[in-house]
């Protein structure tokens, strides 16, 4: 009776779990292994990888001494380059703060009896629906130095936009500019709405009886009652902004003008430069990095959702 | 909540029309950009207004819109790369129907195995049910970083780099829709399933005179979710292929985009409509959906 309950449910289970076993399992094993090897995989076939040790780890993280002619002796990264991909993602990443409370803001507004209440919602929800190549060629037309619409409008208040995309101090900010379009009034603004309509009314009804302004009732009771939600989105735009952003630098700047995304990075040295055993230990960093985020994120909600 | 104060509903009003007006703009300079034509966009008129030729074209003579007003789009549409090729034409409507083949494939398969899979977990009484349902569940944290490398070595090993399977394949097996339709399945009385069973119902039966009809909200949800994934994908089909009758929309696209020299704005626009506008006709059609599979979709964290 086991055996044949087993049987039936290899049935159900087997087209997921061939799939999962050769597109999940295998990778993330051979991934790990590879991040140990070198391998050209234009130049040589599967069976020239070959264990280097801890070389990738070492030349992607680590850092060596150089004595300048002066007699200095300072540390110098190996690879300044990840480096830099880190800080640019990093930096970019500085924007999810402000957009989870744009997206908070939305939903408060939404979150109204009022007419046409679901208008709005479509209205904001369609931006992260479609954005992809499309709406970055879009953005790109935007940002247009000479005829972009967002320098034309610029021109009306007399002040002169810079060249967006093609400069170092503004690249950056215009790519967290198109991707807050994307973000903000998309899922996280829905969950944050369902959040709302989860908030017995009560609460607010006693916090207004104890005299709390609207400011008030939104400080000490909405934004407690949401931190559980809060703290969700925070994870996943944490996750999704270490490991995304391939796409919008790729397709906008070429990863020039200090766009280069550590995904970015990765995919350069692992199918421009075909550095897979070295392009895998930069995926295993990456993955490193997030997961101890993960990790200490979950500790301190540990300690401050509970109420 | 905030709406129980009196907050006047004028203000309200205003501040969402600004919102959303914002929010919409890029969507509308993208239309008229790709209705005009070259010289327009270098023309000195006000740009963010439709265009004055364009307008008045369409007011001498409304007919004109269908014949020249649409010039980018014909002439996208036709747009091929002359190159000698046993694989058929290489143009722009190629990957029109590229596109709409690998969303519609990942979807379809997306739908049929993880509803496989959810069934079995939910439904299905089997040793190691828990252990390898974990499992699934571990690989929710397992970045695309990770995986697309040996990916990709296990597709050129098989001779499949610049082949259609390649593009595919991966992007069917979804740990993600096996849990939300597990979720829901779960949602199904026992009573329903067992007087079936009484009736000599099989489990494929269960599976698919109970479980599919009764879930369809689920299924609508994963498979709007999954054709907008697989309809917008970039980096997997960037990685496998590299001959451009193999393209996706989003591929092709970037193939009209010059990276220092400035590009045939209109025609692109013309191009990232095509793109985009279907979108925005799935989503219209099927928003209900799709509030439903976020919030079913979240109840993983």
């Amino acid at each position: 009776m086991r055996s044949r309950a087993l049987g039936i449910a290899a049935l159900f289970l087997l087209p997921n779990l061939l799939g999962f076993l050769a597109f999940t399992l295998f990778p993330v094993v051979a991934s790990f292994a590879l991040s140990f090897c070198r391998w050209d995989p234009v130049a040589e076939p599967v069976s020239a990888i070959e264990p280097v040790g801890l070389l990738n780890y070492v030349d992607l993280v680590g850092f060596h001494s150089r004595t300048d002619p002066g007699g200095q002796t300072s540390w110098v990264a190996n690879t300044p380059r990840f480096w830099e991909s880190l800080y640019n993602t990093v930096f970019m990443m500085l924007a999810i703060p402000f957009n989870m409370a744009a997206s908070l803001l939305l939903a408060v507004l939404l979150n109204r009896k009022m007419r046409g209440m679901a208008i709005f919602r479509s209205a904001f929800f369609l931006p992260s629906i479609t954005a992809g190549v499309g709406t970055m060629l879009l953005w790109m037309w935007m940002f247009n130095k000479d005829m972009g619409s967002i320098n034309q409008v610029l021109a009306w208040v007399g002040i002169q936009g810079p060249d967006w995309l093609q400069s170092y101090f503004w690249a950056k900010p215009a790519l967290m500019l198109m991707a807050s379009w994307a973000g903000i009034g998309g899922v996280n603004m829905i969950l944050y709405l369902a959040g709302l309509q989860q908030i017995p009314r009560e609460l607010h009804e006693a916090a207004a009886l104890d005299g709390a302004g609207r400011w008030q009732q939104l400080r000490h009771v909405t934004v407690p009652m949401l931190l559980p939600v809060t703290f969700f989105i925070f994870i996943i735009s944490i996750i999704s902004g270490l490991e995304g952003g391939f796409d919008a630098p790729y397709v906008m700047t070429g990863g020039s003008f200090g766009t280069t995304t550590v995904s970015l990075y990765l995919y350069r040295q692992g199918f421009e430069f075909f550095r897979m055993g070295y392009a895998s230990a930069v995926a295993w960093v990456l993955f490193l990095i997030v997961f101890l985020l993960t990790m200490i994120n979950w500790r301190l909600a540990e300690k401050r959702v509970e109420y | 909540m905030l709406s129980r104060i009196k907050s006047g509903p004028v203000v309200v009003y205003g501040l969402l029309v600004l919102l959303a007006a914002s929010m919409l703009f890029p969507f509308y300079w993208m239309a008229i950009t790709s209705l005009k034509d070259k010289a327009d966009v270098f023309s000195t008129e006000p740009k963010l207004l439709p265009g004055r030729q364009l307008a008045e074209r369409v007011v001498d003579d409304p007919r004109w819109f269908f014949h020249s007003g649409t010039d980018n789009y014909s002439q996208l549409l036709a747009w091929q790369r002359l190159v000698e090729s046993g694989r058929g034409p290489r143009g722009f409507s190629r990957f029109v129907l590229n596109t709409v083949f690998f969303a519609l494939a990942i979807t379809l398969g997306q739908v049929i195995t993880s509803s496989l899979a959810a069934f079995a977990f939910a439904r299905l009484r089997f040793p190691g049910r828990k252990q390898v349902f974990f499992a699934y569940l571990a690989t929710l944290m397992i970045p695309a970083t990770v995986t697309m490398i040996p990916s990709y070595i296990l597709l050129r090993e098989l001779g499949w780099v610049n082949t259609y399977q390649a593009v595919i394949l991966p992007s069917v097996f979804t740990a993600y829709g096996t849990f939300m339709l597990r979720q829901f399945f779960l949602t199904i009385p026992r009573e329903i399933e067992d007087a079936a069973r009484i009736d000599g119902c099989s489990p494929l039966g269960l599976y698919w005179r109970i479980a599919l009809p009764l879930s369809t909200p689920a299924l609508a949800a994963l498979s709007i979710v999954a054709f907008v994934g697989s309809w917008r994908t970039f980096m997997w089909p960037l990685i496998v292929s590299s001959t451009e009758d193999l393209f996706n929309l989003p591929l092709g696209l970037t193939l009209f985009r010059g990276m220092y020299t400035d590009p045939d704005w209109p025609l692109l626009m013309a191009g990232s409509m095509v793109m985009t506008l279907p979108l925005i006709l799935v989503f219209i059609a099927g928003q209900r959906y799709f509030v439903e599979g976020i919030r079913l979709g979240a109840v993983k964290g």
